[in-house]
Order: C-alpha cells, then structure tokens, then sequence
C-alpha cells in the first residue's frame, strides 16, 4: 500500500503527473500553468518534466482555451483545461454550454468530449471580486456535463484522475480554501466510482449533505452536534452532475431528516433539486421538511463580509436544530 | 489620418529597449521568437531614457500635440507620477502589513498612465482595468477611495460619474466593451468628448477585445484603445498573446495604432491628445500601445522570480519614468532641489494620509450583503434580508 498524506493541492499535482505519465494524449492547458505552475500551484513542476507541448501556457482567452480543448478532443487528445478562478470561466462560458456539452448528442454519439474543466471555486480566501463564486448549478443545468467536486485529498487524487478517464466533459470544482488541507491518500487504492456519494460521518438523526468546501463545515458541525447529544450524518455528495440520490435517499430513510448545504446561493441551486428529488422519494420517510443552507440571492460580497456571508458551524446547526423541531 | 498613412508610418526607434517583434515576424512565427527577444522596439519618444528632449521625424506628427507645455506642466507631470508611486508603494506596505488583501502595484507605468491621464479633458469619460491608480489621480479620485475593494470592503467605492472615472474592471478585457458602447453614446448624442480604456497586453486576447475593435470601427466610435504593455500577463510574456507589434492590430480592424514609449511621460500625453482629438473629430477609435514595464510583482500575491530574469528588470529600471523626467528637469533647470524636497514632504504627508484612512476604514454593515442587489427590489431579497436578520438577532437574545 502506497498511503501518504498530502495537501489537496498536491494530491491533484500528482492526480495529474499520473495521468500525464499514463496517457500520452493528456494535455495541460490554461494561463500560467507553466513555469509558474499556476496561480494555486497545482501544475506545479508539470511543464519542466512534461514539456512545453504538453503543459501548455495559453493566451488569456477562456473562450479560446476551451475552444481549442473541444477541437484538440476531437483530434483524439484529452485536454485538462485550468479556469484560473471561478469569476472567469464566463467567457468560456459560451464554448462550455453550447459546444462542449452538446457535441457527443450532435454527432449521434460518434465523438467523444474528453474535456475536464479544472476551475478553483468558492470563497473563504479574502480574495477580491470575482475570485471566489460557486457557480456549480449554473453548469450542473445543462445536459451533456458531468459536475464533480472533491473534498479531501484522497478524492482529489482519485477524482481527477477519473475524470481525465471520462469520454464526457467534467467540470472539476476544485475547493481553493481547502488547497491546504491534508490528508491520506492510497495512490493504490480501488477507487470509489465518480459520482458516488460518501458517507463522510455515520449518524442516526439528521443527514447533512454537503460538497466541496462545505463537507469539512458539516463534520465540524455533525461533531459540535455530538456534544449535545444529536447524531449526525454527513454525506459528501462528490459529484453535483449526477447526483447519487440513491445514496442521499438510502442515509434519509435512516435519519428521516435532510439538510443540504452549500456555498452557492439556496435560489435554484443544487439542493433545491436535491430537496424535490428527495420529497419525492422519501415523503413518507421524512420527519421535516428538508431544508437548505446555503448563500444568498446577492453578489459575493466584499472579502470583510464573507465571514458573514459563508455558511459557518452555527447556520448548519441552527438548520439542524430547526430540521429537529418539527 | 488614414489607415494606410498608420501602415506606413514608422515611429521612431528607441535606444535600449528590448523585445517586441518586428512587422517581418508575422509570416514566419518560428523566427520570431529569436527576432522578439533582440529587436528593438520602435516606438514614438519625446523624452530619451537619459532625460534628453528629441524632436525628429518618427515623432514629428505628435510633438505639436506637447508644444503648449511649460516647464511648470512638466513639473506638474512630474509631481503626479511621484505621488502616484508613492500612493502605489504605501498601498504595497499597507498589504504587507495585512491591511490590504491584495494589491495591484504600477510600480513603472506611472508615465503610461499620468501621461494618458493628463490628455484627457474632464468631459471625457475613462474606463479603467485594475491597476489605473495614477489615471484616477489624474481624474481627481481620492486615492483612498481605490483601496476599498483591495481592503475587502466593498466592490468598488466610488461613483463613476462624479469624476467620469468607471470603476476597476477585474474580468480583464470586459471594459473595451464598455467603453466602447459608452462611446456609441456619446456619438449618438452628437457630443465631442472623448472615451479612453485601459487594457493590458494579456487582455489583448480576450474575444472581448477583438469584438470592442470590431464595434469602434463598424460605428466610428469615439474611444481610445489604451494597452499598457508591460511585458507580462502574470508568469506569460507578451509572445504568449500575439506575434506581431501589439499596435499594428488596429490595421485589421480599419483604424490606426500607434507604439509610443510608455515610459516617457511627455510623449504619452502627446499620443493621447492625438488620439482622442481624432475621436473628437470624429474619425473613430485609436490603438494606443505604451511600451512599458511592470517593475514589481502582478500582484502582491505574485512571486516573479518563479518566471522572470534579474537583468530584464534592472534593465527597464534604467529606462525609470520618473527618474527620466528628472534629470531632464535638472539638466534644463526646470526645477531645483527646493521643488524635489518640497515634493518629498507633500509625498510624506499623501503618505501618511492614505495609512490613517485605511486603518480607519471600518468593515462593511453585515446587512449590506443584501443593498442594492436590485435597483427596484426583489421580493426574495427582502425574505432573506429578514431571515437573516431575525437568526442574527436570535444571537443577541442568548440563544
Ligand atoms: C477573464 C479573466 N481571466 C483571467 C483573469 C486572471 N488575471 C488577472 S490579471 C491577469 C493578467 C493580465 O495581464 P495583462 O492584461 O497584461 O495586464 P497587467 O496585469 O499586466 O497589467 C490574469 C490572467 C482575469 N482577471 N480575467
């Protein structure tokens, strides 16, 4: 076994050495993601012992960046394309939405989009404007992408990778306040299917299922729960496009109680799908109605309010007391 | 002007300046490469590296546009780029000192910017990227206000139109659209001001860009194009956007470019009074490309050593903007140490002021997150204002 522990930012450096090592058609592509290796590092070392053709620095042109992906695909290469932050990856956009997703259903399923769009997204960084948006539904919307986000560093290893394996075009939400984060990673491990969820915490009385950033907020909050007696399980959904409602709807039947929480605005985003589908499912299952958590239907705010704005330990359990209540 | 007289053209070559490939290296890339790192850059020059006043054929054109400026405006230039480096560089400190979350420095494009800055008449309307800081001391924005959104606590902080000064545009290139429908405008209402914006050579390959140049030319919009082209798009040199000069772009779209030192501050000014007369005039857009560098990080989160060579910058530092200014204004006695120490105190004090109001800026109400998300409300902004306002209040009751 080959466990170590490492940072999520360098469990998806080496997630992507080994696929390029693996498969010579892999290509690294977007702004600075040579000699500087990224703005998060990510690709960190790639371009010195890849090469230049194969870690690509490109224009700073988004919509040219995934363009250049879905013709580079068609020639038979699997492109892993970097949106340096979440704010810019609206000029690509267009290419994402109206290309990208539809091309495999245009051609009658004769080509394949083996494209994954590598975007460090959400808050909690301080940063300036448009660097820190969740805007996962907006793409989890449109028919022909797969959404995936990993949370610890053993999935971003694995998930990476898995995503590179996909014929299908995958938006890769990669959680910049987590960067840093460590954990183990068994880089010979089986691992868990793409868009499976994960029981991140068993629990008894309310499931908590969160992606991305907000898992580590809800284990924080599920042990806080604990002190007072309440038994809380965690699902890390990992993948926004599918979404594994079996598993959702499996932890339901044995809590009886959902909250889902994320950063991205409550208004149409991903819980609101996951509470319809849950209602339907599990409506003689539920205790309580499920509930959201998540931001509100405003502009990121300016990094002194994110504190405020950013679901934290007390507004998950405060929707966990309120979901208890009923 | 014509767009053939632009072609034909050729301003004048500079002394000492790197990179920037000639017009040959369009039809063959390969070479170009080779040529970009040893050609030397022509570009139109008022103001020599060494402090030196030129006048000669190449900037023949644009010289009548600076023959009204006195010793006393060039002083005057001088003082805006001095308190605009020592603005910039208090901002520096200030990020270093965790008052600011980030900043954006113009260390070394002081010229570029007071020199456009100057050009432009109060009228005129300026649509900046997010390192404009001495065209917005020339707009007469406190400088103070700039800090806000680096600080955290707001997303801007000033009224554009109290100064015609737009807010900072992040999404690189997004603004030469702006402008350039914001002079479709001023076109339509038959008036003769002027619209300027600023982009940076990176920028220059957004789609946004090339569509704001297609829109200025079809419409003879009155804008100007100014790229400051500063050598780096972060860890990406110039040859990673484009393969020919930035200025000789225009060509194609049907208007002119122009290449002008963007470290002399008398021949910037120059070109954009040029260019925006034509804009008046109502001959349509300009390309204006400052040929400039970025002598300190991209941003205080940057680390340039991981991309970029000691000698490429204390080579542009020999070309200092302000330092050139100065010794022209020793050399002619255009100003005495009495002027460079009086200016020194006023730095102090600009310097001291802008730590004070940053210090003092007080965080955002947290009930801002929900004001002016609409202009005429929104039914569901207003349920979650209340939400969020009876679980904060919930706290306060000692739950
Ligand atoms: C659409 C978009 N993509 C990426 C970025 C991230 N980014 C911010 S500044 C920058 C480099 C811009 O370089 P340049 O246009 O040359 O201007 P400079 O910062 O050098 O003045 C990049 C890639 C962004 N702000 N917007």
């Amino acid at each position: 076994m080959a466990t170590e522990k490492m940072s999520i930012a360098k469990a998806l450096n080496e997630s992507l050495r080994k696929a390029l090592e693996t498969d010579p058609k892999v290509l690294i592509m977007g702004e600075d993601v040579g000699k500087l290796g990224g703005v998060f590092r990510i690709t960190d070392g790639l371009q010195k012992d890849f090469g230049e053709e194969r870690v690509i620095d490109t224009p700073l042109a988004e919509s040219g960046i995934v363009g250049t992906a879905i013709g580079l695909a068609l020639r038979g290469y699997r492109p892993v394309v970097e949106i340096q932050f979440d704010g810019f990856v609206f000029p690509a956009y267009d290419q994402i939405v109206t290309q990208l997703a539809k091309m495999h259903a245009r051609a009658l399923g004769k080509i394949k989009m083996p494209v994954v769009v590598r975007i460090p997204y959400a808050g909690g960084i301080g940063a300036v404007e448009h660097h820190s948006e969740s805007p996962e539904a907006l793409f989890a919307h449109v028919p022909g992408l797969k959404v995936v986000s990993p949370s610890n560093a053993s999935d971003a290893y694995w998930m990476l990778q898995q995503a590179i394996l996909s014929d299908d075009p995958v938006i890769f939400f990669e959680p910049k306040r987590r960067y840093w984060d460590k954990g183990e990673v068994d880089t010979d491990a089986i691992p868990y299917q793409l868009h499976k969820a994960r029981v991140a915490r068993e629990g008894a009385d309310v499931t908590l299922a969160a992606y991305g950033p907000m898992v580590k907020v809800c284990l924080e909050a599920a042990a806080a729960a604990a002190e007072e007696g309440k038994s809380i399980e965690v699902v890390d959904l990992r993948s926004m496009s599918p979404v594994d409602f079996d598993g959702i709807q499996a932890s339901v039947e044995k809590t009886r109680r959902l909250v889902v929480v994320h950063e991205a605005p409550v208004f149409l985003g991903v819980g609101s799908e996951i509470a319809a589908r849950i209602t339907e499912r599990c409506f003689y299952h539920l205790e309580a109605p499920v509930l959201r958590v998540g931001g509100f239907h405003a502009p990121y705010p300016p990094a002194r309010l994110e504190d405020e704005y950013l679901p934290g330990l007390d507004r998950v359990l405060d929707a966990v007391d309120r979901s208890l209540a009923y | 002007m014509t767009v053939e007289s632009t072609a034909a053209r050729k301003p004048r070559r500079s002394s000492g300046t790197k990179r920037a490939a000639g017009a040959a290296s369009a039809a063959k890339p390969a070479a170009a490469t080779a040529q970009t790192q040893d050609a030397e850059p022509q570009l139109v020059q008022l103001l020599t590296p060494e402090g030196e006043r030129v006048d000669n054929a190449e900037n023949a054109e644009f010289a009548p546009f600076v023959a009204d400026i006195t010793t006393e405006d060039l002083r005057g230039l001088y003082r805006d780029m001095v308190l605009t480096r020592r603005f910039d560089g208090e901002a520096t400190s200030l990020q270093r000192q965790g008052e600011l979350g980030l900043w954006a420095s113009l260390l070394g494009q002081e010229a570029a910017q007071i020199g456009s800055g100057r050009a432009l008449r109060g009228d005129d309307y300026v649509f900046p990227t997010y390192r404009e800081h001495g065209v917005a001391w020339c707009r007469g924005v406190d400088p103070t206000n700039l800090l806000g959104m680096f600080r955290g606590v707001n997303h801007g902080g000033w009224d554009p139109n109290t100064n015609n000064f737009h807010l900072y545009t992040i999404v690189i290139g997004s603004q030469t659209l702006h402008a350039t429908g914001y002079a479709m405008g001023v076109a339509k209402d038959g008036a003769d001001s002027a619209v300027i914006a600023y982009f940076g050579d990176g920028a220059s390959s957004q789609g946004d860009v090339a569509e704001a140049f297609t829109f200025s030319a079809v419409y003879n919009s009155p804008v100007v194009f100014f790229c400051q082209n500063n050598q780096w798009a972060i860890s990406e040199p110039t040859e990673r956007q484009m393969r020919v000069p930035l200025y000789q772009r225009a060509q194609g779209f049907g208007f002119p470019g122009v290449r002008v030192d963007g470290n002399d501050v008398l021949a910037c000014l120059a070109v954009t009074r040029w260019a925006l007369e034509r804009a008046r005039r109502g001959e349509g857009p300009t390309l204006v490309e400052a040929f400039t560098y970025r002598m300190g990080a991209h941003t205080t989160s940057d680390d340039p050593t991981k991309y970029r060579r000691d000698e490429e910058t204390a080579a542009w530092e020999a070309k200092d903007p302000i330092l050139r200014l100065k010794t022209h204004l020793l050399a002619t006695g255009g100003a005495d140490e009495a002027f460079f120490a009086e200016l020194e105190a006023e730095s102090e004090v600009l310097g001291k002021r802008v730590r004070e109001v940053v210090r003092a800026m007080p965080d955002p109400d947290t009930m801002a997150i929900f004001e002016n998300v609409y202009a005429d409300g929104h039914a569901l902004v207003d349920e979650e204002r209340a939400q969020f306002a009876a679980y904060l209040a919930s706290f306060e009751e000692g739950h």
